[in-house]
């Protein structure tokens, strides 16, 4: 926010899986889940990231936070270059960086009590005497809204919403600088979702959290976010100021996200809305088209957009985007059959440094 | 849209569910009830924790017994009670006539089963398909559900899909065999808004085209107002208010709804600096309720709240509320 001091810096980074087929399990393909992003988060700020299901976003968090050994591209975080570090060294910097995760199933351990689980980043990271330990998990249980009383029960024993409160109050536990959170309140109703927001932004002001805040849901992420990255099959092709990316939105992408969220307007209730359906193939991560990503579903798509993969660049100041629209070449006012070609197909992995 | 005088598909009287917990009795579910009727989507919206997930999972016993208790009530899908019939019936009825979409599609679907077979199994079973028929109705499930490639994941693993991905994986299983009645308990928390609507358009269709019954469970305020008929608010194991969806979000007599409605922040509009939330704990629901779930957080709360559990009385056509105070049976336009 103010500091502008990036507290974590990502170049390029790749994540790709193998496709393993035949009867011999050859690799014979990859599912590019996370394609050559880049971005800086800042110190004390809260990164949106958003996009649509499977383009990537808990993969690029987790790989972020090293919980991958990445494909290509380094993460500096607090100055330290992590990309190819062993995951023995990354222990000692598990207490910076934690993961709130989306699937809250994945992170609780069914035979341990609420209670050891929060707790359980206590017991590895610090020595702190038992008494010491409780108070502190009774107080995180509070903070996210979960009855003290519940401390002794068992993760199946509560609601969808209760277990991904649990996975918040561990993450809080050591008082990290650095909190990934995916999807930290898709499992909430609006009053929890309010609560855990609320909490989240009251320790960003009191310890000055830095977060990575990966949701779909726009209108808590315009709440919450300073700056906002959108993603798109494995790219971020827009990242701005909150307030620009809301109000002026430069990727047809994003465009269509805005306009597709549905709204409680009273007014409306009952009355059916009429909702902007992309249309077109949602094309595989596997196999992504030529030139631009989007080009199969844009409502605004040029003959270009199927030739060139668009640069990510910096529109206007602090505002990037990768579209040809915004390009003086190609955008609307030109026509584009005039055009040259061949230079700008070589320069196109997008983010370059900003 | 539903004939306003068809029968209900699914009719349920005064469930109710208790576990046993080492800490004594939860009674997740009190005297809840409600109906479906084909073709009408019933939105069932609530706090966390007040009981939606397990009153649906009681109707067709998806809760492990013990530590789950069905201590009452009747479920009826077409007359026949599901609480009595024999545990094959009921095999038989989840995934074929009731299809229910869980909360927690990585608890429900299988890892060590490839995304593939946990479709084609119950295809088959249900529908009587053989192995190429069912396969290829499962690929054109899961291009239905818009994953991309449907047909060169179906050899994927649970993991290898997204968190979003595998809600639209469990969507499919439900839709499968054209159930008569769908459940669906927060079926698109993890979709993004332009996949959301795309489910939605489904299921709009689903309805028109087929009559199918819809529950919905959620807490996306938004997809209620534009998708339900009718609107259930729960409570503590309760249902505290239930009316039409126009009538809910413009006249909410309950005083947990209208705090609630109070809650949700928008894409558009001014930026509230802190966001709305609902103070106090929910309740612990250690016993049968004896007075008003809602009275501690309640501002309209008075004497008989703490001593008395309201009932659901009805105060507009189709419209019932669960609360003693006046305002509560006081029309928004006789307030005003
Ligand atoms: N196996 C269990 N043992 C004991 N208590 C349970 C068990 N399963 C659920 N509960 C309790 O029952 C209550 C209702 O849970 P339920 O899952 O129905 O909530 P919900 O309304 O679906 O909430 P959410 O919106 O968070 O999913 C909760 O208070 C929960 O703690
Ligand atoms: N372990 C894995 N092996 C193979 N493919 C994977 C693996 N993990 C993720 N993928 C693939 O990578 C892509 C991106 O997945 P990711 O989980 O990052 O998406 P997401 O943006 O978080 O989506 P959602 O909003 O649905 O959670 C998907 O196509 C997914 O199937
Ligand atoms: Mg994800
Ligand atoms: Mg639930």
């Amino acid at each position: 926010m103010n500091a502008q001091r990036p507290l974590v810096e990502v170049r390029d980074l790749k994540m790709h899986f193998p496709i393993h087929s035949g009867l011999l399990r050859r690799q014979t393909g990859a599912v590019k889940a996370v394609d050559g992003v880049t971005f800086d988060i800042y110190e004390g700020e809260t990164l949106g990231l958003v996009g649509e299901s499977g383009c990537g976003k808990s993969t690029c968090g987790r790989a972020v936070l090293r919980l991958y050994d990445l494909t290509s591209g380094e993460v500096v975080v607090d100055g330290r270059a992590i990309g190819t570090e062993s995951q023995g060294s990354l222990r000692r910097m598990r207490t910076t960086m934690q993961m709130v995760f989306q699937d809250p199933q994945a992170c609780l351990n069914p035979r341990m009590t609420v209670g050891a689980i929060i707790g359980e980043p206590l017991d590895e990271h610090t020595d702190w005497p038992r008494k010491k330990k409780r108070a502190r998990v009774e107080e995180l249980m509070d903070q996210v809204g979960l009855n003290r009383a519940f401390l002794n029960r068992y993760p199946h024993e509560f609601s969808g919403g209760q277990r991904q409160r649990i996975g918040i109050a561990r993450a809080l536990a050591l008082k990290p600088k650095f909190i990934v959170c995916d999807e930290p309140i898709a499992a909430l109703d609006v009053s929890i979702q309010a609560q855990v927001v609320n909490l989240l932004e009251e320790l960003q002001d009191e310890l000055g959290l830095t977060y990575l805040f990966i949701s779909h849901d726009l209108s808590m992420v315009r709440h919450i976010a300073d700056r906002v990255a959108v993603m798109y099959l494995g790219k971020v092709v827009e990242l701005a100021p909150r307030d620009a990316l809301y109000d002026e939105p430069l990727h047809p992408y994003t465009e269509a996200l805005l306009s597709a969220v549905p709204e409680p307007d009273p007014a409306m209730a009952g009355r059916k809305r009429e909702r902007i359906v992309l249309k077109g193939d949602v094309p595989s991560p596997a196999n992504p088209p030529a030139g631009c990503n989007f080009c199969t579903r844009c409502p605004k798509v040029m003959e270009v957009c199927h030739r060139i993969d668009p640069a990510f660049r910096e529109v206007r100041p602090g505002h990037f985007a990768a579209c040809h629209l915004n390009d003086p070449r190609y955008g609307p006012e030109h026509s584009e059959s005039a055009e040259p070609t061949a230079p700008e197909a070589t320069r196109t992995q997008h983010g370059g440094t900003r | 849209m539903p004939a306003g005088d068809a029968r209900p598909v699914l009719e349920v009287r005064d469930l109710r569910t208790v576990f046993q917990t080492r800490g004594g009795e939860v009674h997740a579910v009190n005297s809840v009830s409600f109906d479906v009727k084909p073709g009408e989507l019933l939105g069932v919206v609530g706090e966390s924790g007040s009981g939606k997930s397990v009153t649906m999972m009681s109707l067709v016993g998806l809760l492990p017994m013990p530590p789950a208790e069905v201590r009452g009530g009747e479920v009826l899908l077409d007359g026949e009670d599901l609480l009595k019939v024999s545990p094959a019936r009921l095999r038989d009825v989840r995934g074929g006539e009731v299809g229910f979409i869980f909360q927690d599609p990585m608890t429900s679907l299988n890892p060590v089963f490839t995304v593939g077979f946990q479709i084609i199994e119950p295809i088959r079973r249900h529908m009587g398909l053989n192995k190429r028929q069912a396969r290829e109705r499962a690929v054109e499930l899961l291009e239905l559900v818009g994953i991309p490639g449907a047909r060169g994941r179906l050899s994927d693993y649970p993991h290898q899909f997204s968190g979003g991905m595998r809600q639209r994986v469990m969507i499919a299983i439900a839709l499968a065999c054209d159930p008569k009645v769908l459940i669906a308990d927060e079926p698109t928390t993890a979709l993004d808004v332009t996949i959301q609507a795309q489910i939605l358009e489904i299921v709009e269709d689903l309805r028109a085209r087929l009559g199918m019954a819809i529950v919905w469970i959620t807490h996306d305020l938004g997809v209620v107002a534009g998708i339900a008929d009718r609107v259930m608010v729960m409570y503590g194991g309760q249902v505290v208010e239930h009316a039409p969806v126009h009538p809910l979000f413009n006249d909410p007599r309950h005083p947990y709804t209208r705090a609630l409605l109070r809650t949700i922040p928008t894409v558009t509009g001014a930026r509230a600096d802190k966001l709305q939330v609902i103070e106090g704990q929910p309740p612990m629901l250690g016993a049968a309720p004896s007075a008003c779930p809602f009275r501690d957080r309640c501002p309209l709360a008075f004497d008989r709240c703490h001593a008395e559990n309201p009932l659901r009385e009805v105060v507009a056509p189709n419209h019932d509320v669960a609360c003693f105070h006046p305002l509560a049976h006081t029309a928004k336009e006789a307030v005003a």
